[in-house]
């Protein structure tokens, strides 16, 4: 199965090479990395060649890493029922930056790309119907993003006085807690405590 | 009147301003399977578009997840689609063994299997019995629910849950199965075709289910591409596309079962497919009790490594399993840094799990990529054209469940 995936990719790497940065076999999948702007065009190049034939769009989503230049990384997953075999494009994107949309190829992107915009505020050009989708009516942010706190701005509850449900900033008693159970050994970014009196003495 | 004059000596009369309806289905209607809202646009009694609404269940478990560890995300995939649980965390857990490297032991492996095919019957059961409520028959769902609830014995006496199991676990299963549930299970096997067969006849034959659904919602194959289904949506239409069988995972390569295939892709067939995929599901299950019961099929139900906990004996006598157990439930594993995509074939359609790990103990991001979501977002496509009362039908057929959607 990796051979041949290696074969694929090198074959689209081949067929496309203006387009393709860089192709690779990990776990069995092949993930191909492609300039945002040739998006729409190599997806349709993946539907209709005909030994690719991806004409099923699993998924779109998208992975946020703030630290990066290219903060986004949109990720589609495509799948052929005709050859049997699964395959991951990625595509860096800048924060601000606008994505090809591919509800011309696969019309089933329609909600997914709803669905990256709602999630982490990526804009898809040419998409007919760019409203959010899983959050609520009139929600702000962009939920999974890495800099929106998990319990997030506004919070609701119905008000007995004015008999209906009323939206208030969050008010926590106490902070949420992200349990650091990583091993001081290993994981930990900061001094314990006691610590730095050891390295005083040298 | 007969040479095209209206008596009203040439003026427009006011009633031929037509314009569309609007009409909000749901988020309270029986009919929509949960929390669904639909806004239908009508001419008439026809439906011109179909703008479904979601998200008024969102929970947002993917940001959740994001701060907690391995093994307590475990249950959220339990909150999804939670008709048939254990085929969820079936995907999660397949995605952290291929990211870790983890051989699952082979009596673990069948259990799995075992409960992935209870899973799939308790699905398919409420499905199609509900559909026959969403027509107007009311009997089924009460047999079916009888049958469900049996089921939810077995899920009961296996991890000690009926519905929010938390069974599955990265390397195995979290128990072994009692001694005598094996034998009430395949007991229920016995039983269970001719109550399946009793349901077969009181829906399929039926002339008022067959006007409400033959010929309704028809799919064809480049549909199917298009708007990304998979499951019975595929099946129905004639395609034999089943993950269990065209992407073997677990040790479903060594099961024998047929892939029942429509030929008209409409309601009436998906139906159809499900009720035999049931009886399909009872050929698996009767295979796996017998491998289970086979020299080869005894053993431990979990890889006691790293991302496992050790045997309860060997904490009492000995410190490092006692630490690793503790370290396993407060700072959990670490997952290598990596990405994967693992998919099951879960009841309603291809049901996967895109992970993204940075090596630390909990995922750096999960993607969660649910059957229903695509099917959803098709059925604007579908619905057009057809009745207000068939998108009851529809809806029903597409098999949708909210937590899976909206996540």
């Amino acid at each position: 199965m990796s051979d041949a995936l290696k074969e694929l990719g090198a074959e689209i790497a081949a067929k496309r090479p203006e387009q393709v940065v860089s192709h690779a076999v990990t776990h069995g999948e092949l993930t191909v990395e492609i300039r945002a702007v040739a998006l729409p065009d190599f997806i349709e190049f993946l539907k209709a060649d005909p030994s690719c034939r991806f004409s099923t769009l699993i998924d779109i989503t998208a992975v946020d890493w703030p630290e990066r230049e290219a903060r986004f990384d949109v990720v589609y997953h495509l799948l052929s029922m005709y050859q049997n075999h699964r395959i991951r494009v990625k595509c860096p994107v800048s924060e601000g930056d606008l994505m090809p949309s591919v509800t011309g190829v696969h019309a089933t992107a329609m909600w997914f790309e709803r669905e990256v915009f709602d999630m982490f505020g990526i804009i898809f050009t040419d998409h007919p119907d760019m409203r959010r989708i899983l959050t609520d009516y009139g929600f702000r942010g962009h939920p999974l993003r890495k800099d929106f706190p998990t319990t997030g701005y506004t919070e609701v509850r119905y008000d007995e006085v004015e008999k209906r449900v009323v939206y208030e900033p969050v008010s926590l008693v106490q902070e949420y807690r992200q349990f650091d159970f990583m091993s001081p050994w290993e994981g930990a970014q900061y001094v314990l405590p006691g610590d730095e009196k050891g390295e005083a003495k040298e | 009147m007969m040479d095209g004059e209206n008596g009203l000596g040439g003026a427009l009369p006011g009633e031929q301003k037509i314009r569309n309806f609007n009409l909000n289905f749901g988020p309270q209607h029986p009919a929509a399977h949960g929390v669904l809202r639909l806004v239908l646009e009508l001419d008439g009694e026809i439906v011109e578009r179909a703008d479904p609404h979601i998200g008024l269940l969102h929970r947002g478990t993917e940001k959740l997840m994001e701060s907690r560890t391995y093994l307590q995300n475990i249950p959220y995939f339990d909150r999804l689609d939670y008709v048939a649980p254990m085929n969820q965390e079936h995907a999660f857990c397949l995605a952290i063994e291929k990211l870790t490297g983890t051989e699952v032991p082979r009596r673990a492996s069948l259990i799995r299997v075992l409960y992935s095919e209870i899973g799939r019957i308790l699905n398919h059961l409420l499905n199609t019995t509900s559909l026959a409520l969403d027509v107007g028959a009311l009997t089924p769902p009460l047999w079916g629910y009888e049958e469900r609830e049996k089921l939810m014995g077995f899920y009961d006496r296996a991890c000690g849950a009926r519905l929010h199991a938390n069974y599955f676990r990265p390397g195995g299963v979290h128990q072994d199965l009692p001694p005598d549930l094996l034998d009430d299970i395949e007991a229920w096997c016995d039983s269970f075709p001719k109550v399946l067969n009793d349901i077969d006849n009181l829906i399929t034959e039926n002339r008022v289910f067959k006007q409400r659904t033959v010929d309704i919602g028809i799919v064809t194959e480049d549909e199917i591409q298009q708007w990304g289904m998979t499951g019975v949506m595929v099946r129905g239409s004639g395609f034999a596309w089943d993950l269990r069988r065209a992407q073997p995972y677990e040790c479903y390569d060594e099961f024998e079962f047929d892939i029942p295939v429509g030929t008209n892709g409409d309601s009436y067939d998906r139906n159809n497919c499900r009720i035999a995929e049931m009886h399909e599901s009872v050929r698996i299950m009767r295979q796996a009790i017998d491998k289970l019961r086979a020299p080869e099929g005894q053993g431990d139900v979990l890889s006691r490594g790293k991302i496992a906990p050790p045997k309860r004996g060997e904490m009492k006598t000995s410190m490092e399993a006692l630490i690793h157990h503790f370290k396993l439930y407060t700072e959990g594993f670490h997952v290598p840094a990596g990405e994967i995509y693992a998919a099951v074939e879960a009841p309603k359609g291809e049901f996967g799990v895109y992970l993204v790990a940075d090596g630390t103990n909990r995922p750096y991001r999960c993607k969660i990529r649910a059957p229903g979501y695509s099917h959803l977002q098709a059925l604007t496509h579908i619905a057009k054209g057809h009745q207000l009362a068939d998108v009851a039908a529809l809806v029903g057929t597409i098999d949708i469940v909210f937590g899976e959607i909206d996540r």
